[in-house]
């Protein structure tokens, strides 16, 4: 389940869109400019079936989603889409695991109080048995240079 | 028949006699005669697997996937509580704060083991780095990468974290910590291969026992281990996954 965004839970200023999520979905958004740092030394984890729903993460994901563990096991990946990040780029990433092979891209992901924080993800099919069970994406911190370079180059794919 | 158990060569060497004295009791309990072969490197460990002749190892992550996909290993079980964990240090005198100020053509003091070289790499990404545009040294142990640091020689020195922890506090007092891994699912395990999955499940019955029987745990204390706990087919999946996401 994915529910609009709430202003009450929403630090600092915000904008409102609604965005156009896969598989027919459409989803409020309140968004800050407000940046959370990626922390040092952290991986953040989660599993999605083959349809995107979230079926594990761990704690450093909910620690930096600010979601409750139990709002995010059953919700859609897309529970985290920014909309400063082009429909393109999860295109791609779904064109590309679904071929049965990784990928790999810088993504700005959204958090519950509307803030942001870069992370350098990867995706992997999860094959058991030679079938796709789900996915695996892992997320570690970024460099600052391909942040800046992704800043530029994304409202140009939108 | 003979089997051959195998320890990753990343063991820390004050634990050497503890391996001998576990294989000696594991063949006591499971009635095997099992050989112990403490290999030099991974290089010379990995090349004894493709050969076949191992049977049972207590394998570092990195080679997990080798030894599941290609060798029909299955994991038994890992110590509880303890995962590889992986510590970017430099010199106490050197004014960096943070990884993103280090510049590329540093020096990095490295050793051989191949889950910790990762763990580091990654920690020095935010940094714009990678094995293209930084020098490694490698060495034979994790003194000797504060060594490095110590003569100036390394800008970076990577360790597992266990055994930066474990260094004398005089070295530790002339180094600083830049990033510590808290990465908690990435850890050695004891895996079975092919030849002996047959007491598969004996031997992990026996090896999560161990903590119940006086001699067992005695034993356990000797690798520095509490007990063991089981790795189910899912979770070693699972690491593999991960590695995998980590590798790229």
């Amino acid at each position: 389940m994915l529910h609009d965004m709430k202003a009450e839970d929403i630090v600092g200023d915000f904008t409102e869109v609604t965005l156009e999520l896969y598989g027919g979905l459409s989803r409020k958004i309140l968004y800050t400019e407000i940046e959370i740092p990626y922390p040092d030394g952290k991986l953040i984890v989660s599993t999605t079936d083959t349809v995107g729903i979230i079926t594990h993460v761990n704690r450093s994901f909910i620690e930096m989603s600010g979601y409750e563990e139990d709002e995010l096991i059953g919700a859609p990946h897309s529970i985290l889409r920014h909309p400063d990040m082009p429909p393109a780029a999860f295109k791609d990433l779904w064109d590309t695991v679904n071929k049965g092979v990784k990928w790999q891209g810088f993504v700005k992901n959204l958090r519950k109080d509307g803030g942001y924080y870069w992370v350098k993800a990867t995706v992997i099919p999860n094959v058991r048995n030679g079938e796709v069970m789900g996915y695996t994406s892992v997320r570690r911190k970024p460099s600052k240079t391909k942040v800046e370079e992704c800043i530029k180059l994304y409202p140009t794919l939108f | 028949m003979s089997y051959q158990f195998t320890v990753s060569p990343d063991f820390t060497p004050d634990h050497l006699s503890g391996w001998y004295i576990f294989n000696t009791w594991l063949q006591k309990q499971t009635d095997n005669a099992i050989h112990l072969e403490m290999y030099n490197d991974f290089h010379d460990q990995r090349v004894a697997i493709q050969q076949n002749n191992v049977d049972l190892i207590y394998a570092n992550p990195f080679d997990a996937a080798m030894l599941v996909r290609e060798k029909g290993f299955k994991p038994l079980v890992r110590p509880l509580g303890i995962s590889d964990e992986a510590i970017v240090a430099v010199n106490a005198d050197n004014h960096v704060e943070d990884v993103a100020h280090l510049s590329a053509g540093i020096k990095v003091a490295v050793t051989e083991d191949p889950d910790v070289h990762m763990m580091g790499m990654i920690m020095l990404e935010p940094g714009d780095l990678d094995a293209s545009n930084v020098e490694m040294l490698p060495c034979d142990t994790y003194v000797l990468v504060a060594k490095q640091l110590l003569k100036k020689d390394a800008d970076v020195g990577i360790f597992l974290a266990e055994a930066y922890d474990d260094l004398s506090n005089m070295i530790k007092k002339q180094l600083r910590i830049l990033v510590r891994s808290q990465i908690s699912v990435i850890h050695h395990s004891l895996m079975i291969g092919p030849r002996l999955l047959d007491q598969r499940e004996n031997i992990q019955n026996t090896l999560v026992q161990m903590v119940d029987d006086e001699k067992g745990k005695g034993v356990l204390e000797s690798l520095g281990f509490t007990q063991w706990q089981v790795v189910d087919d899912e979770e070693m999946e699972f690491m593999i996954d991960l590695m995998d996401t980590l590798t790229m």
